[in-house]
């Protein structure tokens, strides 16, 4: 089953650039939605003047070089292993999630792209690994680690506007795999229902990008870069600065630490952080 | 001086919702993303200040006492078991920074493990002290100060 390519099936019915066709009018509904986010919530004239303020405060020049190691840095940590995460549950159930989703779309476009001859055997292997990836990081977010039922208390059948990007992500790889099964087990007519489903969810998460949460994607390694610059050059966004507690200009500057914390202060450990953020 | 999220910072984690005593961080229904729901219910406690990782909330000063441009920002590090401030006037000639401990043991080291103590004496239950109070806040090892064995005395009314 996992070999099989779904749309190579599916050319008997709907004709190769019919497929094609759609990939295409998605990915520009994506470009679309994301300008279209970009200029109502304005957040890339607030990225330029927030860079434009932290400058007036800033303490050292970043040199060019600088800002690209920093982007690159960026691109590393932030964007291709998700660090911004505090909570390592979370982190691994949006790398699932991100690299499923970046698996499925390739692979998607590879089969549809270049046809069932052309398709090699481990790109039908690696569409179902990514759906499944998508599966597991994204419903796991979605019963447990979500915000909404981890803090808020809410039940995971509460849905809200925040919700239409996880839930069609989810109801797009759940009804692809579900397609996928139906149809490599001959079973007419449901696989063909679940096929429509499948359509139906992957055209409300891409034509839905205006409405969701799918552009963080995009300004979030815009503020992470943003965040990179503002401690280099020494502005900080007015936060203070990392102390060194066994620096002898620092006990100097405050007598406090060396009086009650010693001259070399242990390591604490974690405060509330000992505990997961659920005590609604 | 009730407290705002940046939610170009803000991931989403919920810690202010957790620790919020006035139940007023929520999470946004539309970006999922926290934001304080009602200002004017703001304590001004600072603990969701603190407790945000990413240093996404900030608090916003009344115009009467703090014009606009000012900044109080803080930086509460667990590990190290300090908390720093940093002051800074809005024409940016006073850059004020504090630190000072929190903690001078790791965290949760010293707990009192209150389920393991014995059952009080009826002495104990009619003593002013609460249970067990003087063994962890006691200033001396015999006794919790009192009125009386400082030699005082509440006299009735207003006095001087």
């Amino acid at each position: 089953m996992f070999t099989i390519n779904p749309f190579a099936e599916l050319t008997a019915s709907i004709p190769a650039y019919a497929m094609q066709a759609y990939v295409i009018i998605m990915f520009l509904f994506v470009i679309g939605g994301t300008i279209l986010d970009m200029l109502h919530k304005k957040s890339a004239q607030y990225f330029f003047e927030n860079a434009k303020k932290a400058e007036k405060s800033a303490k050292h020049t970043v040199s060019g070089g600088e800002k690209a190691s920093m982007a690159i840095q960026t691109v590393t940590s932030e964007i291709l292993t998700s660090s911004e995460f505090e909570n390592p549950k979370r982190r691994l159930s949006h790398l699932l999630t991100m690299y499923g989703f970046i698996i499925f779309v390739a692979t998607t476009a590879i089969m549809i792209f270049a046809g069932a001859d052309a398709t090699a055997k481990i790109v039908p292997v690696l569409w179902h690994i990514g759906a499944l990836m998508l599966c597991v990081g994204g419903y796991w977010f979605w019963f447990s680690i979500r915000v909404d039922v981890k803090s808020e208390g809410k039940k995971w059948y509460d849905l809200c506007r925040a919700d239409l990007f996880i839930v069609s992500l989810l109801m797009t790889c759940t009804f692809a795999l579900i397609w996928s099964v139906l149809q490599s087990k001959g079973v007419a007519g449901w696989d063909m229902l679940a096929f429509a489903l499948f359509i139906i969810s992957s055209t409300v998460l891409f034509v839905g990008v205006y409405f969701s949460k799918f552009a963080h994607m995009f300004f979030k390694p815009a503020a992470a870069y943003q965040k990179r610059v503002t401690v280099a050059d020494g502005s900080r966004e007015n936060l203070p600065r990392d102390f060194d507690l066994t620096d002898p200009a620092v006990q100097e500057k405050f007598p406090d630490i060396p009086e009650y914390m010693g001259d070399n202060p242990a390591y604490m450990g974690h405060g509330i952080r000992r505990e997961s953020s659920n005590h609604y | 001086m009730p407290t705002f999220v940046y939610m170009t910072r803000c991931d989403g984690c919920g810690q202010c919702v957790d620790i919020c005593p006035s139940d007023i961080m929520h999470i946004d229904k539309t970006l999922r993303r926290a934001y304080n729901i009602e200002p004017n219910m703001c304590w001004e406690c600072y603990s969701c200040v603190k407790a945000c990782p990413h240093h996404a909330i900030d608090v916003r000063g009344y115009a009467d006492f703090a014009p606009l441009g000012h900044s109080v920002r803080v930086h509460r590090d667990e590990e190290k078991g300090t908390i720093a401030w940093r002051i800074k006037f809005r024409n940016g000639k006073k850059d004020m920074e504090l630190l000072a401990p929190i903690t001078t043991k790791p965290w949760g080291t010293c707990i009192p493990q209150l389920a393991g103590e014995s059952v009080p004496s009826s002495d104990m239950v009619n003593s002013e002290l609460l249970f067990n109070e003087p063994k962890y806040v006691a200033m001396n090892d015999s006794a919790l100060p009192t009125l009386e064995s400082n030699g005082l005395e509440i006299k009735e009314g207003v006095y001087y």
